[in-house]
């Protein structure tokens, strides 16, 4: 059960971080996720990245819908206020915490059903804005928590663990993430930690709406022939674009790349993504080129994952509302409260 | 029939068609009198649209400072051909007409008993102006001018409004100055002016302001602190929130950088509004949302997570009839039920009953504070008679040595001592627990946010006994609630009496003057204004004390009543339904009928109480 926490770590030889911090910081309570869940690692992978960023684990904000994605922001970053809103309005709430407070880092964690069926609307809308966070989705295809029925993100034609087929067409949330302006967006699979930690990091770093689509097959409802989201599909048609290596700006780059293989690209923050080519052709700053790309591999039944898009000099909400840089949750009386001299002359302007 | 004559107590109403800029005008004729120092009382009726169908502008003028809606009309300013016949039929009888002669009428229209007052206004506008729109701007200039004249006002007074309205813009001042001259000149040289209906100087206005709810609403979330507002069009609710915008312009741009002090977001519907709203209260800002029946609707589920979670948000209903368009332009106090038990489970919120746009204000600003103290959410309770119409109420009022009360929120500094922290803990008695902001401390205070299933720190828990702590905690702190929302406010009758009235919101100033015309039949009915919920002991002891309380409101199915009834377990039969809800805001003349009527239907007359001999 969650209640259970996990017993403190006595290794004294953990590697730390240049905070001092172990990974064992960067976790949470116990997963209570069925056994071989693809959300668990997607989990592991988050708290990998946070500690390998040397990210205060105390200046993340993580906040939840309601699904077993929603429920994993309990077993990572235990040391980070969390909150589980309601079904599919996670966007919402992550979108008022990001203006109370424009120092922290948002994490939002969803799933298929709780962004792509009940709250579309509100993750569109988040992206829309410009949110500075990392929104990752466990996309599994099917819900979980009420027993395997189909998500709006399964696929055309698939089949359901009871051998119903599927006959609605998918919504595939990084075509929408990507027409509706968010500034980095990617999919990975669950089963590939290689591929995931990088992509986290970069998104965690990167300045506006971050989306990641994660494939986590449902070991429980999802994972037989049949289904396009199982282990075995996934890996069968796993059409990686590129791969990325994340490089803080204070890290030496040890890795050499043959010539043409590379594309760099340097974030607002000096953070620098290293992009290895795998499909020549593809482009990962232009949009309309990956939304393209997308679905033509679609298709064919392919899955393409990798950084999609990015576009490091966006601007988030905080910039377009030209907010003040110190948080807003930390003004005080004085600068908020216009007193009474100037409630005198807005009175005698009311005569 | 002899034509009314009344100086300083009459009631004008202007029908117009909608987006003629008809608006302006007349709102500029009420400031008028109210610079004469007359109390003067506006009401918009308008309908859910933006040109071309019926609108009224209803003026109640009235020495005495009656504000409420009187009813009746004294002079109809008709200059709308589609209403009409119903508008010629509203004038009481000795009342007056006055309207555009420049297309002439047969006698059939007009009525035996009223005065009728033509002035070619078509005809002159066409002579003086080539320009469409100037044609029809100029016009209610004009009417405006030839009532200047026809109530004997001074002409000064509207001049010098025209110019404080157009100040910098000297063109404008000439050209609505010129046209105010020639309605005015035009009324003196062609009707006998004045007629019965006089406005003269007075000194019934003193200190007090004109402005709406909404706007007085939004100055209050300034004042109070609030930093976010996530927000979706609807109304009457809007102007809250532009209101809020333009005085956080004006009072939070930092004067070193241009930058902003607030953040306002259009949401993309009522859900992500009040889901933005907790998001930011939850991250320790003060944050609202403004809104009206189907928002509050649609919000219901996240009402239940902010009052499990305990996430301090405000939210400011302007309450209207419903639902869909048409009565949503009309006023009602319909939301009393939804908003006291919103959302699934075992929910009850603290509800804020504003008078006027005073009340808008200090309400509105300290709903913050009882947000943060108490954790829940605070609902602020007007509607679209306050909130959308001018209304003359005290000056607003600030005391600089106030600070905001920020609640229970446990600091690093605490946390670092080593005090206990237990997020649904009640370690004071009154149910109130201590929370963190997010980002506090980097191995103490953090917690992860659920709804009810969690136990006093806040980890997971499906154990009932957790659960029942939890609501019974929470049952605490709604006790802790009625201590401190507002006090009501007690009007006692001229002498002792068993009858009571209760009564909130913006059925103050009808329910005064009903108590005033109660007394004056001999009636004795001590007055109470509710403010708040859940309800002071002052409340139920009212009730108590009285042998029959009639319940005054502006809804059907009688909303405070049922509150008073649930949660003062009070004898069904004791509570006594005033209730109007045509849309059209609430009048004396309607309160003192039914509280006659039942009082003598009921063969209730007061009987002394026996003394044992």
């Amino acid at each position: 059960m969650t209640y259970l926490a996990k017993p403190k770590l006595l290794r004294t030889d953990a590697p730390k971080n240049s905070l001092g911090y172990t990974r064992r910081d960067y976790e949470g309570a116990i997963s209570t996720l069925c056994a071989g869940c693809g959300h668990d690692s997607i989990s592991a992978a988050i708290v990998q990245a946070c500690f390998d960023l040397d990210i205060e684990p105390h200046r993340v904000a993580k906040l939840s819908g309601i699904g077993c994605s929603s429920k994993t922001p309990d077993y990572f970053l235990g040391a980070s206020h969390g909150f589980n809103t309601t079904h599919g309005r996670m966007p919402s709430v992550l979108t008022g915490a990001a203006l109370a407070n424009r120092d922290l880092t948002y994490m939002g964690i969803s799933g298929d059903g709780d962004s792509a069926s009940i709250g579309i609307g509100q993750f569109a809308h988040a992206m829309r804005r410009g949110v500075n966070m990392t929104y990752i989705v466990e996309n599994i295809g099917v819900y979980g928590l009420t027993k395997g029925q189909f998500s709006a993100t399964a696929d055309k034609g698939s089949k359901s663990k009871r051998g119903v087929v599927n006959n609605d067409t998918p919504i595939d949330l990084v075509a929408l993430a990507l027409q509706l302006g968010a500034s980095y967006v990617a999919r990975s699979f669950s089963g590939d930690k290689e591929q995931l930690i990088p992509l986290i990091k970069g998104a965690l770093r990167h300045r506006g709406p971050a989306f990641i689509d994660v494939i986590s097959p449902c070991v429980t409802f999802n994972n037989h022939a049949g289904s396009t989201k199982s282990y075995d599909y996934v890996r069968e048609h796993n059409d990686a674009v590129n791969r990325l290596d994340f490089i803080l700006p204070r890290d030496q780059i040890n890795a050499t790349y043959a010539p043409g293989e590379l594309r760099r690209i340097v974030q607002h923050d000096g953070s620098i993504l290293h992009l290895r080519k795998l499909d020549s052709d593809y482009d990962p700053s232009d949009r309309v080129g990956a939304m393209n790309h997308l679905q033509e591999r679609h298709a064919l039944g392919e899955i393409v994952t990798g950084l999609l898009y990015v576009d490091s000099s966006a601007e988030d909400l905080h910039r377009h509302l030209n907010t003040v840089e110190k948080p807003l949750n930390q003004l005080g009386d004085a600068y908020l409260c216009p007193g009474s001299k100037a409630l005198d002359a807005l009175n005698a302007s009311l005569r | 029939m002899k034509p009314i004559h009344s100086t300083n107590d009459f009631v004008i109403k202007f029908a117009n068609v909608n987006g003629s800029g008809s608006a302006s005008a007349n709102e500029m004729f009420a400031r008028a009198i109210m610079r004469m120092g007359v109390p003067v009382a506006p009401r918009n009726i308008f309908p859910s649209n933006i040109q071309g169908m019926p609108t009224w502008y209803e003026m109640r003028v009235s020495a005495a400072g009656w504000l409420g809606r009187r009813g009746g009309c004294d002079l109809m300013v008709a200059m709308n051909p589609q209403t009409w016949d119903r508008d010629i039929a509203e004038i009481e009888p000795g009342g007056y007409l006055f309207y555009d002669s420049t297309k002439a009428q047969p006698r059939s229209r007009f009525r035996e008993d009223i005065t009728v007052l033509g002035i070619p206004l078509t005809e002159i506008c066409n002579r003086e102006y080539t320009d469409a729109r100037q044609r029809q701007l100029f016009k209610n200039i004009m009417y405006v001018g030839a009532l200047t004249a026809l109530l004997g006002m001074d002409f000064s007074v509207v001049e010098k409004l025209i110019a404080d309205q157009y100040r910098g813009k000297d063109k404008l001042i000439d050209a609505n100055v010129n046209a105010l001259k020639l309605g005015y000149e035009h009324a003196m040289q062609n009707l006998s002016c004045p007629i019965g209906l006089r406005v003269e100087r007075a000194d019934g206005v003193g200190k007090q302001i004109f402005i709406n709810g909404n706007n007085a609403c939004g100055l209050g979330a300034v004042y109070g602190g609030a930093t976010v507002a996530g927000w979706y069009p609807i109304t009457p609710s809007t102007s809250v929130i532009e209101a809020f915008g333009s005085y956080c312009r004006k009072y939070r741009t930092d004067p070193d950088n241009g930058m902003a002090r607030y953040a306002i977001v259009q949401a993309e519907d009522e859900l992500a509004s009040i889901g933005m709203v907790i998001g930011a209260a939850w991250n320790g800002a003060r944050a609202f949302t403004a809104t009206s029946g189907p928002g509050i609707s649609l919000m219901q589920e996240f009402f239940g997570l902010a009052y499990f979670a305990e996430v301090p948000v405000v939210v400011f209903n302007v309450q209207r009839g419903g639902p869909s368009t048409g009565m949503p332009t009309r006023t009602q106090q319909s939301d009393l039920i939804a908003c006291a038990y919103a959302s699934h489970g075992d929910t009850k919120h603290v509800l804020l009953f504003p008078e006027d746009p005073y009340e808008c204000f200090t309400l509105g600003a300290q709903a913050f504070d009882l947000a943060d103290r108490l954790q829940t959410p605070v609902f602020v309770l007007l509607d679209l008679d306050i909130g959308m119409n001018d209304r003359l109420c005290q000056p607003f009022d600030w005391d600089d040595q106030r600070r905001y009360d920020r609640g229970k929120v446990m600091t690093a500094e605490q946390l670092e001592a080593g005090k206990n922290f237990g997020r649904y803990l009640d370690v004071d008695g009154d149910g109130i627990p201590w929370r963190t902001i997010p980002g506090t401390h980097p191995t103490k205070g953090a917690f992860f946010s659920r709804g009810t299933t969690r136990n006093a720190y806040a980890k997971y828990s499906e154990a009932g006994t957790d659960y029942v702590y939890n609501m019974e905690r929470l049952r605490r702190k709604f006790e802790t609630a009625k201590k401190m929302v507002p006090a009501p406010v007690l009007k006692p009758a001229s002498q002792a009496t068993r009858f009571g009235a209760i009564h909130y919101g913006s059925t103050s100033p009808a329910m005064a003057e009903a108590s005033a015309l109660l007394e004056a039949q001999g009636i004795h009915v001590d007055t109470l204004r509710v403010r708040g919920f859940p309800f002071a002991d002052e409340v139920i002891d009212f009730i108590n004390d009285h042998d029959v309380v009639f319940v005054v409101e502006q809804n059907e199915s009688g909303q405070l009543r049922m509150l008073l009834l649930t949660e003062g377990e009070i004898d069904p039969k004791k509570l006594v339904r005033v209730l109007h809800y045509d849309g059209t805001p609430i009048t004396a003349r309607f309160i003192a009928g039914r509280i006659g009527d039942a009082l003598s239907e009921h063969k209730v007359t007061p009987i002394r109480k026996q003394v044992a001999s």
